[in-house]
This record gives structure tokens, C-alpha cells and sequence, in this order.
């Protein structure tokens, strides 16, 4: 791999699988939970994630020398919030419908316990291109549960797909709903994406075993 | 003893093969196991873990039979194929064929869906997991179609129970090990996801769903309204039904849960058998009647108005509480699963009352759940542990101190 070492491709690949942040780390659960009722949604915070992971990721690496560290914390909260709402204005420009939907959401990314947790462990000791590929990497590890947890909750819950209505009209009784089913009201729950977020946990640690904890 | 020789032979051949626990599922349901424990001193008592299962279920059996002819007696009543029963209990216009008919062919679906979803499950986990097929299913999978509306989607019932099965007891590690009742995490899946077939006015009277749908359809038809009590209550209206209605079980509601009669005889069964533990149920009741008392005192002082949403609730008798909804049935089969609820004995009688507390609770404050004690029984599974624990601890110091004063 001659653009790529294979230590930075396992920078990538690492967040993706065995040392996902949410199903592993258990960080940024909270975004998790509350977005993920429509898939879109999961999506464009992924995206928004993405963004502010890859860009802070790099911007803390490259001051990282002159950061005094009794006040780094204050410093990488800046460089979060400063990211978070140009996301936040880019979204109000340009899907307004989307941003009331995302609502909060996008401004408590800078909460997000995987964004700080990645400053802290890897941007502030190592340099740019490298903490940019771990800010990818975890973003997409981020991505891939809420696009999954998205995709089953927006399907089994309103029985649609990005808006499209997969499943038939449940009002004129077409597709699937001609036969009697019915959307599944739990799933647009919070709750839900819980055991849903569960369910991948359990699915991810009982196909690696090197995953279980030990007691 | 043919059958019981060709069992043990089907065992023997299996044994060591995935299907070992299937064939010693279906043996040990029938026979005892032809095998001991070797070694060490061990004592041998009837009452194993199938035994007391099956207990459960024998004093289920009343509120089920009725559940069978109550189904028939709401479907015939509401849709003017007969009067309204006058003469007590064992009223002759009661327990009809042509009632028990339209229950028996709507509820035996129910229970085989029940049962064959649900050991379904039990056996692909206990053969995932090689271990032998455990027993806990056979309460739930009756009390599964005993708390649900008569109208319920088969396929609904099919996916609550994988539910509640698979996230409710496998994942804590099976029988015995699960924290909340299995039965009623498949009816609060049930109520959240499809909460338009377990409450409203409808789901309660076999029949009504369709002719609703044929109306809509411009079939002229009259509608079919049968609300249950709780659901009249909560928007302050009149109850039709008298106290002895309620008492009987000549009221619409889910499947086994309307008659207070047999589910008193099946907790008197339970007590008696000492399955089911009477400290439970006594403060359920103690608490529900406390609750009950409360908010008849809020009443009687005049502190809400007529027009307040919660009046039609809070004004209910006391101990009217006790005869409406599912309530009994909860608190008699469902609080006292031994492995949900409280271990210690002081720990129950805490656990027991708040479940009755709580239920009333819910009822009267929160008219979009009109059923509180599922949500109660459920609440009080997660802090079940948290109560022993406490019990527990007080005794450790109060043993502590005596030692103490003792040795002082």
C-alpha cells in the first residue's frame, strides 16, 4: 500500500469493527438513540459527524505543540463548537426541514463523548494526517451503527426508506399492509434503539470471541 | 409403558447430538428423567421446577375456560344476538355452547401461537447453547393469550412473543435468570408497538375490528362499541355494568383477566399450594386499596372538580380498583413469579404494596395507559434485587449491632 501504510489503514478499519465507538467504546450512545427514528437523519449526522471529527481531528493535531494542557479542554471544546455550527448553519441554509428534525442534536455533537475522546487520546499525540485518519475512521465507525440502527428503525417503525414508502401505503392498504401488517410503533421509541443498538452488540461480540469481556 | 421405553431409546439414540435437548425436552415433559444424580447426599422432592409450572397453570384454567365463554358472551351480546345475563354466576344464559364455540376456535390460535412460538425459541436457544430445554415457558404461554384483547393479529402475538422471549429472559440467560416477566414484556411490546389493537374500544369484543372495517367499507351495519371499564372511566363516563358484573367477569377486557371470582379461587389454589407467595398478594392488595383510598379522600375533599379528566377514576369506590381491569390478575399470577419478584420476605410485602400503589397510580393519572399494572409489576421487576439488597443489608446490621451489644 504505497499511499497508506498498514498502520493507517488499521487507523481506519480498527473504529469500523472491533473497536467500534459505540458498540465497544459505548460512547455517543446519546445521539444514537435520539436520531436514528429516520434514516435521513442518521444519515446527514453521520455526515455532520464526519465532518467535524475529520476537521478537529486535524486542527487539534496541528496545535497540539502549542495547546498550554491545563486548558486544553476549553481549546478543543472551541475548535468543536466553531466546526458544530458551521454544521449547523450549512444545515439551516440548506435542509431546513432536516435541521428542525435534528433539532438539538447537531449542537450537542459537541458533547459527543467520541469526538472529545478522540482529541484527548489520539489528536493531541500524533500529527495531522494520522489523527485525520482516525477521525475518519471512528466517524465511520460512528456512521455505520446509526445507519444500520436508522435503516431497521425507519423500516420496521414507519415502514418507509429515506421517505419512500417501501412497504405499500398503510392508509390505501397496498404492498405488505394489504395482508394485515402493521408498522411497529415501538420502534420509533428511544427505547428502542437501545435494544436495537443492543441487539448489534450482542451479533458483533458472539461472532468475536476475542470481544467478551471476561468476569 | 411403551411410549416411555421408545422416549428413553429416542434419548439414548440422540444423546450427543443436536437434538438431544428436543428429545429430552419432550421426555422429561411427559416422564420423570430415567437418570439420578450421582454421588453425595442429596434430597428428593416432588414439587421440581415442572411441577410447580404446572400448578400455575391448573389454577389458570378457570380464568381461561371462562376467558372462552366471556369471549362468546361479549360477541353475542354486543352484536344483539342475545340479552344481557341477570341471573348470577352460573346463569344457564351464560355459559352456552354457541358461547363457548366463538371462544374456543378465537382463543385456541391464540394459545397455540403462544406455545408454538415460544418453545420454538426455548429449543433453538437451548440448542445454540447446549444446555437442556428449560421449563419456563409453559406459564408464560398460557398467560401470554390470557392478557391479550381476543382480537390480536396472530402474526402481532408471533412477533411480541420472539420479543419478549429473546429480549426479555434469553438474553439475561434464560429461565430463571431474567429480570422482568416475561409475559408482560410481551404485552407491553404488544401495548407500545401496536398500541391501536390493545386499547380503544374495539380490540375488546370479537368481531368489532372487522365490522368497524365493513362500515368503513359502506357496509350498513350498526357499529360495535365495547369499551372496557377502565377506558369509560378515564373519559368520565357512566359504567354499565354492576359491581356483581365486574365481579363475575361478565365485562369486555383482554382474554382471562374480567372474572375477580376464579382469579381469587386460582390465588387461593396458588396459596395454597404454596407456589404462589400470599405476602405478595395481600400487599398488592393493601397497596391498591391504599392508593384507592387517597385519591377517593382527594374527592370527598372536593379538591379536583367535576370536569378535572382525572374524576371519573379517582371517584371509583376504593375497592372497585380491585374488581376493574386487569389488576387481580396481575397481582395474583403475575407479581408473584418467584423468579421477578422479591426474594426476601419483608422485601415482598415492600415490592407487593407499591405494585398495587403504582398500578392506581398509573389508572388514574395516565389515562393513555388504562391498564397500570403491567407497567407497576414491570417497574417493581427492576427494583426487586434493589429491595432485597436493602432488606438484606438492614438485617446484616441489625445482626451486627446484636453482636455488639453482646460482646460489649
Amino acid at each position: 500500500m504505497g499511499f497508506l501504510s498498514k498502520k493507517d489503514v488499521a487507523l481506519i478499519k480498527d473504529p469500523l469493527f472491533d473497536n467500534n465507538p459505540i458498540t465497544i467504546q459505548v460512547l455517543g450512545i446519546c445521539s444514537a438513540l435520539a436520531i436514528t427514528a429516520e434514516l435521513e437523519a442518521s444519515i446527514v449526522m453521520s455526515i455532520s459527524v464526519l465532518f467535524v471529527m475529520g476537521f478537529g481531528n486535524v486542527i487539534i493535531s496541528l496545535i497540539r505543540n502549542i495547546i498550554p494542557s491545563k486548558i486544553r479542554i476549553i481549546v478543543q471544546l472551541t475548535v468543536v463548537a466553531a466546526l458544530v455550527i458551521i454544521v449547523d448553519l450549512v444545515l439551516k441554509a440548506f435542509a431546513y426541514e432536516l435541521s428542525k428534525t435534528l433539532s438539538v442534536f447537531v449542537g450537542l455533537i459537541i458533547t459527543n463523548c467520541i469526538i472529545m475522546g478522540r482529541f484527548e487520546a489520539f489528536a493531541l499525540a500524533n500529527g495531522p494526517w494520522r489523527s485525520f485518519l482516525d477521525g475518519i475512521g471512528n466517524a465511520f465507525g460512528y456512521a455505520i451503527i446509526l445507519i444500520i440502527v436508522g435503516f431497521f428503525r425507519e423500516l420496521l417503525g414507519s415502514g418507509t426508506l429515506l421517505g419512500i414508502q417501501v412497504l405499500g401505503d398503510p392508509i390505501e392498504k397496498t404492498g405488505a399492509y394489504a395482508f394485515g401488517y402493521e408498522n411497529n410503533g415501538f420502534m420509533l421509541l428511544a427505547p428502542m434503539a437501545l435494544i436495537v443498538v443492543g441487539i448489534i452488540i450482542w451479533v458483533q461480540r458472539s461472532r468475536n470471541e476475542a470481544l467478551i469481556e471476561d468476569h | 409403558m411403551g411410549l416411555k421405553r421408545i422416549l428413553h431409546n429416542l434419548k439414548e439414540k440422540y444423546r450427543g447430538t443436536k437434538m438431544e435437548t428436543a428429545f429430552g425436552a419432550l421426555h422429561t415433559f411427559l416422564y420423570l428423567p430415567n437418570e439420578t444424580t450421582h454421588g453425595g447426599t442429596h434430597i428428593k422432592v416432588a414439587d421440581d421446577l415442572k411441577r410447580t409450572m404446572n400448578t400455575v397453570i391448573i389454577s389458570l384454567i378457570p380464568c381461561l375456560i371462562f376467558g372462552m365463554f366471556n369471549t362468546g358472551y361479549q360477541h353475542h351480546l354486543a352484536f344483539g344476538d342475545i340479552q344481557a345475563v341477570t341471573g348470577g354466576f352460573f346463569s344457564s344464559e351464560f355459559w352456552t355452547l354457541a358461547n363457548f364455540t366463538v371462544g374456543f376456535w378465537k382463543i385456541l390460535p391464540l394459545i397455540i401461537v403462544s406455545y408454538v412460538v415460544g418453545l420454538g425459541i426455548e429449543v433453538l436457544f437451548a440448542t445454540i447453547k447446549k444446555h437442556e430445554v428449560e421449563e419456563g415457558y409453559l406459564v408464560t404461554g398460557m398467560l401470554v393469550p390470557l392478557i391479550v384483547p381476543i382480537d390480536i393479529p396472530l402474526w402481532m402475538l408471533a412477533v411480541a412473543v420472539i420479543f419478549g422471549v429473546v429480549i426479555g429472559k434469553e438474553i439475561f440467560g434464560g429461565t430463571g435468570m431474567n429480570i422482568l416477566n416475561p409475559a408482560l414484556t410481551i404485552r407491553a411490546f404488544l401495548f407500545f408497538a401496536y398500541p391501536t389493537w390493545m386499547s380503544g374500544d374495539k380490540v375488546w369484543i370479537e368481531g368489532a375490528v372487522k365490522r368497524t372495517q365493513d362500515i368503513a367499507e359502506g357496509a350498513n351495519l350498526d357499529a360495535i362499541s365495547g369499551e372496557t371499564i377502565l377506558g369509560s372511566l378515564a373519559q368520565n363516563n357512566d359504567v354499565g355494568y354492576s359491581v356483581m358484573d365486574m365481579f363475575y367477569g361478565f365485562v369486555p377486557g383482554s382474554v382471562g383477566e374480567t372474572s375477580a371470582l376464579l382469579i381469587v379461587l386460582g390465588g387461593l389454589f396458588l396459596i395454597f399450594t404454596k407456589i404462589g407467595s400470599w405476602r405478595i398478594m395481600l400487599s398488592s392488595v393493601i397497596g391498591t386499596l391504599v392508593m384507592g383510598l387517597i385519591f377517593n379522600f382527594v374527592v370527598d375533599s372536593e379538591w379536583i372538580s367535576e370536569s378535572s379528566k382525572f374524576y371519573g377514576l379517582m371517584d371509583t369506590m376504593f375497592w372497585h380498583h380491585l374488581l376493574i381491569g386487569g389488576l387481580a390478575f396481575g397481582i395474583v399470577f403475575m407479581a408473584t413469579d418467584p423468579v421477578t419478584a422479591s426474594q426476601t420476605n419483608r422485601g415482598k410485602w415492600i415490592y407487593g404494596f407499591f405494585i398495587g400503589f403504582i398500578s392506581i397510580m398509573i389508572r388514574v393519572f395516565n389515562p393513555a395507559y388504562p391498564e397500570g399494572v403491567m407497567l407497576a409489576i414491570l417497574l417493581m421487576n427492576v427494583f426487586a434485587p434493589t429491595i432485597d439488597h436493602y432488606v438484606v443489608q438492614a438485617n446484616v446490621k441489625q445482626r451486627l449491632k446484636r453482636l455488639k451489644v453482646k460482646s460489649a
